[in-house]
């Protein structure tokens, strides 16, 4: 793990939040309303459209081996279509033979059309500052900006992405690892929270809703633009799970799954969290 | 190079609002790196915005900016089709300029 940054001051809209949560805010449901305020206040000036920028850039432009841009690369919408795209994914892809999320099927596209080999497709999957730009982050910022506003609409038609939501699902609820967790474990009830993060309840609609649509997000505390993927990985991590492989059949069951779950709520990422 | 910034500028009333979101390390130089070696400080000292040829906010900055810095502002005056000019330097000296028409 990188090391958590601190910052004396993140803005003054944070400080004047860290006032309050100090200042006498005792009782848990006004310490969860200031950290709302606190969230509110940052979504003006949202970093992440860093990465939307950066990522629109990449898109177009020539790169790999066979020097080949994104606008040949069929997110399920067609060659290089980007709006709406996100929203119905993971899907299935007949050309791949399995079912994809964006950031497998970005790899895909690297590996198959700009002839990068996978290692270096995969190699800054997750980025660290200015030394380790992540281009599969910033990719993945810009894509998802395109479907902000879209209803989720990821489809249960086809029996591969059937097989995939339940299998998902039945990871969901798996217990395993040193401290016999599950997913379930901390996001099967309400009002669950670790440390002063409130938990979405994601075996409810609401829950699955709320926290599907607003991934990616600007990380406050890691200065950097994740992806559902680094979620899925962190919360294996924090639960003590093997690490779970980027782009592997587990994490996209687990993605179709919720995405699934959060059909019928309008996209509205990348978001910005603490 | 530097990325380039974000900005956006609007005519409200006899006033113009600008946001800004700069992408910046803003390195404090307090903090130490897996080795245990400290992270040089290298972070935005010097921030102007020019309104045409006129000066409408200068600041000087330190460690204590966050990364990827906001800024938020009005000044009096400002139409439609003005140009609005964001300049930042470091402490390394790198430098970036970014220009907007305001809307």
């Amino acid at each position: 793990m990188q090391p958590m940054k601190r910052r004396a001051s993140i803005n003054a809209f944070a400080l004047a939040a860290l006032g309050a949560v100090f200042g006498g805010a005792y009782a848990q449901s006004s310490t969860v309303d200031e950290i709302a305020k606190y969230r509110e206040a940052l979504q003006d000036g949202n970093p992440a459209e860093l990465w939307e920028a950066r990522g629109e850039e990449l898109w177009r432009k020539l790169q790999g081996p066979k020097n080949v841009s994104f606008t040949t690369c069929d997110l399920g919408l067609g060659p290089g279509v980007v709006k709406g795209a996100y929203a119905a994914l993971p899907r299935y892809f007949p050309d791949a033979g399995r079912v994809m999320d964006l950031e497998s099927r970005l790899v895909f596209c690297m590996v198959n059309q700009q002839g990068m080999t996978e290692a270096d497709a995969t190699a800054n999957k997750f980025g660290n500052g200015n030394q380790q730009k992540s281009n599969l982050e910033a990719l993945a910022a810009y894509v998802t900006s395109q479907s902000r506003g879209v209803k989720m609409n990821v489809s249960l038609d086809d029996p591969h992405v059937r097989d995939m939501y339940a299998l998902g699902e039945s990871m969901f609820f798996y217990r395993g690892g040193t401290h016999d967790f599950a997913c379930a474990t901390c996001h099967g009830d309400d009002g669950k929270r670790i440390r002063l993060q409130d938990l979405p309840n994601l075996t409810k609609v609401e829950g699955a809703q709320k926290a599907y649509t607003t991934w990616p997000a600007y990380r406050v505390s890691q200065g950097e633009l994740r992806t559902f993927e680094w979620r899925l990985n962190d919360c294996f991590r924090q639960q003590r799970f093997p690490e779970l492989e980027f782009g592997s059949d587990a994490a996209i069951a687990l993605t179709t799954y919720l995405a699934a779950r959060a059909n019928g709520a309008a996209f509205d990422g990348p978001a910005i969290k603490r | 190079m530097a990325d380039p910034m974000k900005i956006r500028a609007n005519a409200i009333g006899d006033s113009t609002e600008v946001k800004v979101l700069m992408s910046h390390e803003m390195e404090t130089g307090q903090r130490k790196d897996a080795q245990g070696k400290t992270i040089p400080a290298w972070f935005i000292q010097n921030v102007q915005v020019m309104h045409n040829d006129k000066v409408v906010l200068a600041a000087q900055w330190g460690p204590a900016i966050a990364k990827n810095p906001f800024v938020s502002f009005k000044f009096k005056g400002g139409a439609k089709g003005d140009k609005v000019k964001i300049t930042w330097t470091d402490n390394h000296d790198e430098t970036r300029t970014d220009e907007v028409v305001i809307a």
